[in-house]
């Protein structure tokens, strides 16, 4: 199987670990992986922030780039729900502004075939056990559009509870958001940075030496957080503690 | 709305005060996580909630869709029962409504049911300035209303204020009102329960005119619809000799058989209780029981504005049960009166720009008062899409466009102070639809990337004041994936 | 132009994208929602009311027919109640074990003297299991409004099985929307401290309710 790796613009410029570890990953598990080089942004930001008419010219840009692929897998749960969730919301739009089908008949191919990768594993590939080894303790935040955009449920929890060596701690408040979300960082950086504060406080309280998710925008976030507060624990994407074997293990 | 906001804050600047509030940090947080658990528990006791929110989504949405139709058979029905029936299109014309059916009764003072809507047009304050005191009658009002504070929350309006500060304000405040404090009233709940019941006893039983609102109107039948659980409710509903009602356009449900959807969802929603104590219907008046005289203010008051909005008309759908408040983080750690309106939290964050249109300050800034998470959506009983209209909302103070407004078609100009961000949202598009010049900068950001601080001064310090900036790995992902040739060459394989 | 005409001039433009052949109401709402929940008996039902109106501060008392004058007696009696109001047509036999001495349901009382009495009896229209709910419509066994909201202590008759369903649509199917309704969930409540649930504010702080039927005389919960 030959699929293609989006690893969004966040992650290709400050995070290329994780992308390796995707790759590494995937490879590992007989997958064939392309990373188009021609790939950038799928637009989130501009889209969340209230700039959809800048975002339709990168959307129409990713599906030129992906749309031939059999499979599109990203390590991100918003960049993911992004595709699958507002993609046709913005086709449907320029509908409603009489701007015709154009764009909702260019974006219609890549929806269905985009998965966030734990969903790749787990629905795709039919995995839970990767074959992975990461003995330390770790506790798992589950980001908000991957649990409630794209409905990941329990997949990547099941994905990390067959990793050899790794001890799973409960993080309290796990649900609630850890106060990224974006340019809210920003607009909002008080409450933002509340936000953060509670789950960096919520993840010291399990004594994990990692937190895990599946997106690193958010992990970004907590682990600015994490080292201001000097909590001696550090954020780790899910692909990394996934990659890693008894051979190769990662730190 | 209300005077009481106008020349509020931003949500930003507003929220800065309410985050290092540690009283006020500890109440929101107490209160909102009690009532989440209990929600949760009360909706897991229904097998079919998914079905009794899409069926409350789906009435609410076509009673939208038909509502001059639905409004004109809920006159007739009203009419019929022996109602009188006014439209308001705006506060200023129901509060001149509302009084001058006041002062015709010859009565100088009123009771009152808890009541948003007549909150949001500011009635209270209108009464007084024609002579008239208005008296809450809700526990949360009562202690808002002694307190001369602002409302902070749709269900518990006194939410920011614990037990110890509750007390404080009936000692310093009821007999200014009227019946004192209980001498050495303590902070226990029961105690004050039974000050705000002795206090009020008074006025309920001396009451000529009560002001409600209503949770529900049923067009087929003339039915209105009060959710409570104090008994205050039924007091002014039914003690009165006379009964007025300001209610929302939107309120109407067409059926009766509709409330069995929404007297399932609401109190679960709301309370977390399986029902609430008390409910009150009444169609028209009832000769020998209740108010003689029954007045229905239809408002308006920016709602056909909203629903002329395709994306923004599904807030309207709103049942007020304030679960989307109880489970937002922003609003744990905001407050509800930094959203500068009587509807805070996330449905307030796209209640009040509609309502209201979006060229004031405050409510420029509520679209960005919420980070998408996503859990008011996950709550609402009638499945208002907060995130989604958010976002919609966003696009409008930044790109501007057509909206309505009173009734006319107006074209919105982009807000201001936003011309930074609309710059640097085109410069990464323009970036973005080019790789070679998002590689550019990704090497050119890589190179320096020694000389990169972990804090940064000025405007950066939005992010670098609370948390650390990531460090910049020495090549972006794609230059390894091309000198490796996606890692199959030896030396930098992938690991 | 009039602001009725204004408000629905603006509705009407509001919804310009609205098309004549939306579905119609029937077809645009769906009822595939439960009309009760679980599958229970008769009695189980019966139960269901007793437990969920005890979950929210009601007393529940279970007796035969033949016992529930002296059940309500005894309630009255426990409660020091000296003057009880009386619904025009309440049923005089439950009240004939009673010496407190009965007020009626009259147009011309005032709220204050109502204030005065110590108790109220009355029938009710259907009770609600899921809910733990009493429902009120006024009926001559049951009275003005006011009489079950002023005094402090409210006992009411339920008769089991009869007047008892399963859910909130069932009842609503039984009312009839043109009566003045109470629905009655315990004794009266707020959440306002704190969100925390307290009982006994503005209505009556007391709620009895007699599930009077011919299977038991055995109070479960007192």
């Amino acid at each position: 199987m030959r699929v293609a790796l989006f690893l969004t613009c966040v992650n290709d410029t400050l995070y290329p670990d994780t992308g390796r570890a995707v790759v590494k990953l995937l490879t590992r598990l007989g997958v064939e992986v392309d990373f188009p080089m021609a790939q950038t942004c799928c637009g989130q930001a501009h889209y969340n922030t209230g700039y959809r008419h800048e975002a339709e010219p990168l959307a129409r840009h990713f599906s030129d780039v992906f749309g031939e692929y059999e499979a599109i897998v990203t390590p991100s749960g918003s960049c993911g729900a992004m595709v699958r969730e507002l993609y046709p919301r913005m086709g449907e739009r320029a509908r409603a502004e009489g701007r015709g089908n154009s764009l909702a008949t260019t974006l219609a191919p890549v929806v269905p075939k985009t998965y966030e990768l734990t969903e790749f594993l787990v629905d795709v590939l039919g995995v839970t056990d990767v074959g992975a080894y990461y003995p330390h303790k770790v506790t798992y935040h589950p980001t908000c559009h991957g649990l409630r955009g794209l409905g990941l449920g329990d997949r990547p929890r099941r994905l990390l509870q067959a990793v050899k060596g790794l001890e799973l701690a409960e993080l309290p408040g796990a649900e609630e958001c850890c106060g990224f979300g974006g340019t809210f960082a920003l607009k909002n950086s008080d409450v933002s940075a509340a936000m953060g504060a509670d789950k960096v406080r919520n993840a010291a309280s399990t004594g994990a030496e990692v937190l895990c998710a599946a997106d690193n925008s958010c992990l970004m976030h907590i682990g600015g957080t994490m080292a201001r507060l000097s909590t001696g624990m550090r954020p780790v994407h899910i692909a990394e503690i996934l990659a890693s074997t008894e051979e190769e293990p990662a730190v | 709305m209300s005077g009481t906001y106008l020349g509020m804050p931003a949500f930003p600047k507003a929220a800065h005060e309410a985050v290092h509030d540690a009283t006020l940090r500890g109440n929101l947080r107490h209160a909102t996580h009690t009532i989440r658990a209990k929600r949760a528990k009360a909706v897991a006791e229904v097998s079919d909630w998914d079905a009794l929110r899409e069926a409350g989504k789906r009435i609410k949405d076509h009673t939208l869709r038909h509502l001059d139709r639905y409004l004109v058979q809920l006159e007739a029905s009203v009419t019929a029962a022996g109602g009188t029936v006014h439209w308001a299109a705006d506060a200023d014309e129901a509060n001149r409504i509302v009084a001058d059916l006041v002062r015709a009764t010859g009565e100088s003072e009123v009771v009152k049911v808890k009541s948003m809507t007549t909150q949001e047009i500011g009635l209270n304050e209108a009464l007084e300035a024609e002579g008239i005191r208005a008296y809450e009658t809700d526990l949360a009002e009562l202690i808002v209303q002694l307190g001369r504070d602002r409302p902070s929350h749709i269900l518990v309006p006194a939410i920011h204020r614990n037990r110890g500060e509750i007390r404080d304000i009936f000692r310093k405040e009821m007999s200014e009102w009227g019946r004192p404090a209980p001498e050495g009233l303590t902070d226990t709940p029961a105690e004050l329960a039974e000050a705000a019941r002795l206090h009020l006893r008074e006025k309920f039983l001396r009451a000529k005119v009560g002001i409600s609102g209503a949770n529900f109107m049923v067009a087929e039948t003339g039915t209105l619809v009060v959710v409570e659980s104090e008994g205050n409710g039924r007091m002014c509903l039914t003690l009165p000799e006379t009964l007025i009602s300001v209610v929302g356009i939107e309120k109407i449900l067409p059926t009766w058989q509709d409330l069995e959807v929404f007297l399932q969802t609401l109190p679960r929603s709301s309370t977390a209780e399986r029902m609430n104590p008390y409910t009150t219907m009444w169609t028209g008046t009832t000769d020998g029981d209740g108010p003689s005289t029954f007045h229905l203010v239809l408002l308006d008051n920016g709602r056909t504005d909203t629903l002329a909005d395709e994306v923004g008309r599904q807030a309207l759908r709103c049942i007020r049960c304030s679960a989307c408040l109880n489970v937002c983080p922003v609003y744990e750690r905001a407050g509800g009166h930094a959203y500068g309106s009587v509807y805070p939290g996330p449905i307030g964050a796209i209640l009040s720009p509609q309502l209201r249109g979006v060229t004031s300050e405050i409510d420029a800034s509520l679209p960005y008062a919420s980070s998408l998470c996503g859990a008011c959506y996950e709550v609402c009983p009638v499945a208002i899409d907060i995130p989604e209209v958010l976002v919609h909302l966003r696009e409008r103070v930044v790109e501007g466009g057509q909206v309505t407004s009173n009734g006319n078609k107006v074209v919105l100009k982009p807000a201001k102070g936003h011309a930074a961000e609309r710059a640097a949202m085109r410069a990464a598009r323009w970036a973005f639809s080019r790789p070679g010049a998002l590689r550019a900068g990704q090497r050119l950001v890589s190179r320096s990337r020694r000389l990169h601080p972990r804090s940064l001064p000025g405007p950066g310090k939005a992010w670098s004041g609370t948390r650390d900036l990531p460090a910049v790995p020495k090549e972006p992902f794609r230059d390894w994936w091309q000198r490796t040739n996606g890692g199959m060459d030896g030396k930098g394989a992938a690991k | 132009m009039s602001s009725r005409e204004r408000i629905l001039g603006r509705v009407r433009r509001a919804l310009a994208d609205v098309r004549q052949d939306e579905p119609s109401y029937d077809q645009a709402v769906p009822r595939d929602y439960l009309r009760e929940h679980g599958d229970r008996s008769v009695g189980e039902t019966v139960d269901l009311l007793a437990e969920n109106l005890a979950d929210y501060r009601a007393v529940v008392h279970r007796c035969t027919a033949e016992d529930l004058a002296a059940t309500i007696a005894g309630m009255l009696a426990a409660r020091g109640a000296k003057t009880v109001l009386v619904p025009r047509g309440l049923d005089l036999e439950w009240l004939q074990a009673t010496d407190a001495e009965r007020i009626a349901d009259r147009a011309e009382s005032t709220a204050h003297e109502l204030d005065q009495v110590d108790s109220v009896v009355t029938a009710c229209a259907v009770a609600v299991a899921e809910t733990g709910t009493i429902v009120l419509d006024g009926g001559p066994d049951q009275g003005r409004r006011r009489i079950t909201l002023v005094p402090d202590h409210h006992i009411c008759v339920v008769r089991v099985p009869d007047q008892v369903v399963s859910s909130v649509p069932q009842a609503l199917e039984r009312l009839d929307p043109g009566l003045p309704l109470t629905w009655i969930s315990g004794p009266s409540a707020t959440s306002d401290i704190e969100l925390d649930r307290v009982e006994g504010v503005h209505g009556p702080r007391t709620l009895e309710v007699v599930l009077v039927g011919g299977q038991s005389s055995a109070d479960v919960t007192s």
